[in-house]
């Protein structure tokens, strides 16, 4: 009696440990990561934990391979040739690049805003149906679109124009709609390359708003240039820089520091960061 | 002090003389000009001369035996008058049907593979260069090439000469215009557009149904037009496989008239009905073909639009 109760206090500890743990848990982990394009390193030694519910920013120089790490978190990757991947990427604490993981599951559960608003040939309504098709939504279509185009702030500019095509929209529409198409089919994270830098400054603060209204229900990752964007948006920012091999005259990217978003810009631990974030490029 | 030496100074180190806006006819530069404009512009109405002689010399001849005899009747046994090119033109018709019915699964499919699918290696390149010698390969080869593989062996059924074995020869020259536009179609369509579909959990296959293909569906439809039309007003590969016949298509493993032969078969003879009815084909032929290239052009707009 006493020992049964014993192990079911044992179990109990158990099973709360292990919801704590999954809460806690981080929604991305990168161990070692390393992308090459055929023969050509492109980043190297990414270490990270991405926090889950959070939004990350992604900063650095041009060709620092924040877009590739980016990328590599959905296995977006695949489909540029010759790229190959190094190390670990762990998404809820499963290898995404395991031998027997299915790609088009892993972009379904995590999915992109990309730097140029791409919506399909198609209607506004089929642009968010289309996405919720192929994932065999089965229910009322027309209140999934209104939804996700309301969760996109895009609701009230297009209802009277549901069946107009997708380029018919000015270019933060578009990327607004190309985020409700992602929001549709409920991903666990949306990853986001530059999602503002096709966009005047009017709608990238609409982006903005969007992405402090979508961080209570999805854990976002962006990638940006802007440093007011990442100071404005994110809880965690990590900083990217590229660095010469020292045994030969190879770019690398790396990411120099990880930390909050107050610690990266206030008090950065690394010269490097310091420098990036005030200005001072060498 | 400063300033006047540098204004002075810019003024004195002029490198290049400061002529008058006004045009002047008579400079150099000028008179090149026109004399190359007026060169290029006698070239390229040369270049569109033998198209104009062509069809006004085609209408003129042909134009005037238009009747409703002529798309409806039998060509008359030598040495009698009137009859007219009905079985021809059903048996063009056949022919392109078979052609296309063969090249353009074979040449949309493999164009899909060629962009899509193909990891860019050697077999995507091979299968590339492959197909522009196929372009390049005079048609009458062709036409040997089906007549030694299904005419001559008779392969199907034991039929020798017939209009399945024409089509095949059409669709072996059709087939690589529908692979190479297939192709440049499908590349000329966003890279963005394939990863949003990826995005949002597409499957390759879908990707590609659902969206590139729409996506490039205009200017396949183009080439694959301008395809048939090249086809139709093929004779070389025809002579050998269709052969010809002067009465109605009587089954596709039969010889069949086509238009093409029959022009070729009857502007030879010494008959002035056959004379005038290898005209009139000539114009219908020239007709159905502008037709087909209007119709390209009519498709290809609508993507612009």
């Amino acid at each position: 009696m006493v020992g049964s109760s014993f192990t079911d206090l044992i179990f109990f500890i158990f099973v709360m440990s292990s919801e704590t743990s999954l809460v806690n848990q981080p929604c991305f982990q990168l161990e070692n990561l390393g992308v090459s394009y055929g023969p050509h390193q492109a980043v190297a030694g990414v270490f990270m934990e991405i926090p889950r519910g959070k939004v990350t920013a992604f900063i650095g120089p041009s060709g620092c391979g924040k877009s590739t790490v980016l990328r590599a978190l959905n296995r977006m990757n695949d489909l540029i040739e010759g790229c190959s991947i190094s190390g670990k990427a762990l998404f809820d604490g499963q290898d995404l690049y395991a031998p027997f993981v299915d790609p088009v599951e892993v972009r379904r559960r995590i999915g992109m805003v990309f730097q140029k608003p791409n919506p399909f040939p198609k209607s506004i309504y089929e642009n968010i149906a289309f996405g919720a098709k192929v994932n065999g939504y089965k229910g009322d279509m027309d209140f999934l679109v209104e939804s996700s185009l309301r969760k996109a702030a895009l609701w009230d500019e297009t209802k009277d124009k549901l069946h107009a095509s997708g380029y018919a929209l000015s270019g933060g529409q578009q990327q607004r709609l190309c985020i409700a198409r992602a929001i549709a089919i409920e991903p666990e994270v949306i990853l986001m390359d530059e999602p503002c830098s096709a966009l005047d400054p009017i709608s990238t603060l609409k982006i903005e708003e969007l992405m402090h209204d979508l961080k209570k229900s999805y854990s976002i990752v962006i990638v940006t240039h802007n440093m007011q964007q990442a100071v404005r948006v994110s809880d965690m920012t990590g900083f990217f820089n590229v660095e010469a091999q020292h045994f030969n005259d190879r770019k690398i990217g790396c990411l120099v520091e990880f930390s909050s978003t107050e610690a990266i810009f206030n008090a950065p631990r690394c010269q490097a960061t310091q420098d990036y974030v005030s200005g001072r490029f060498c | 002090m400063v300033s006047s030496a540098r204004s002075s100074g810019s003024v004195d180190s002029l490198r290049f003389q400061r002529a008058s806006l006004r045009y002047s006819p008579h400079l150099l530069r000028n008179r090149w000009n026109r004399i190359l404009s007026f060169f290029t512009g006698l070239a390229a109405t040369f270049a569109v001369l033998p198209l104009v002689l062509l069809l006004s010399y085609v209408l003129i001849k042909g134009g005037s035996l238009l009747s409703l005899g002529l798309l409806t009747e039998l060509p008359p046994p030598p040495g009698l008058d009137g009859g007219g090119i009905a079985n021809a033109i059903i048996g063009t018709l056949i022919v392109t049907l078979i052609a296309c019915l063969i090249s353009i699964p074979v040449g949309i499919g493999g164009g899909i593979f060629l962009s899509e699918y193909s990891s860019q290696g050697w077999f995507s390149h091979f299968v590339r260069f492959g197909t522009n010698v196929l372009a390049g390969v005079p048609s009458i080869i062709c036409g040997v090439f089906v007549y030694g593989l299904i005419v001559s062996t008779r392969v199907f059924w034991g039929q020798s000469y017939s209009a399945f074995a024409g089509g095949v020869a059409l669709s072996v020259l059709m087939l690589p215009t529908v692979i190479k536009t297939t192709d440049e179609a499908l590349k000329l369509v966003p890279q963005e557009l394939r990863w949003g579909a990826f995005g949002v959990g597409a499957s390759h296959f879908v990707t590609i149904t659902r969206i590139v293909l729409p996506a490039a569906l205009t200017p396949i439809a183009t080439g694959v037009v301008l395809a048939i039309a090249r086809a139709a007003g093929e004779t070389a590969p025809l002579i050998f496989t269709a052969l010809f016949s002067p009465f109605w298509p009587e089954g596709l493993l039969q010889p069949v008239a086509t238009m093409s032969v029959l022009i070729f078969n009857f502007a030879i003879m010494p008959y002035d009905a056959q004379i005038s009815l290898a005209w009139a084909a000539s114009f219908v032929l020239v007709i159905m073909i502008l037709g087909a290239n209007l119709f390209a052009r009519w498709l290809a707009r609508l993507s612009q639009i």
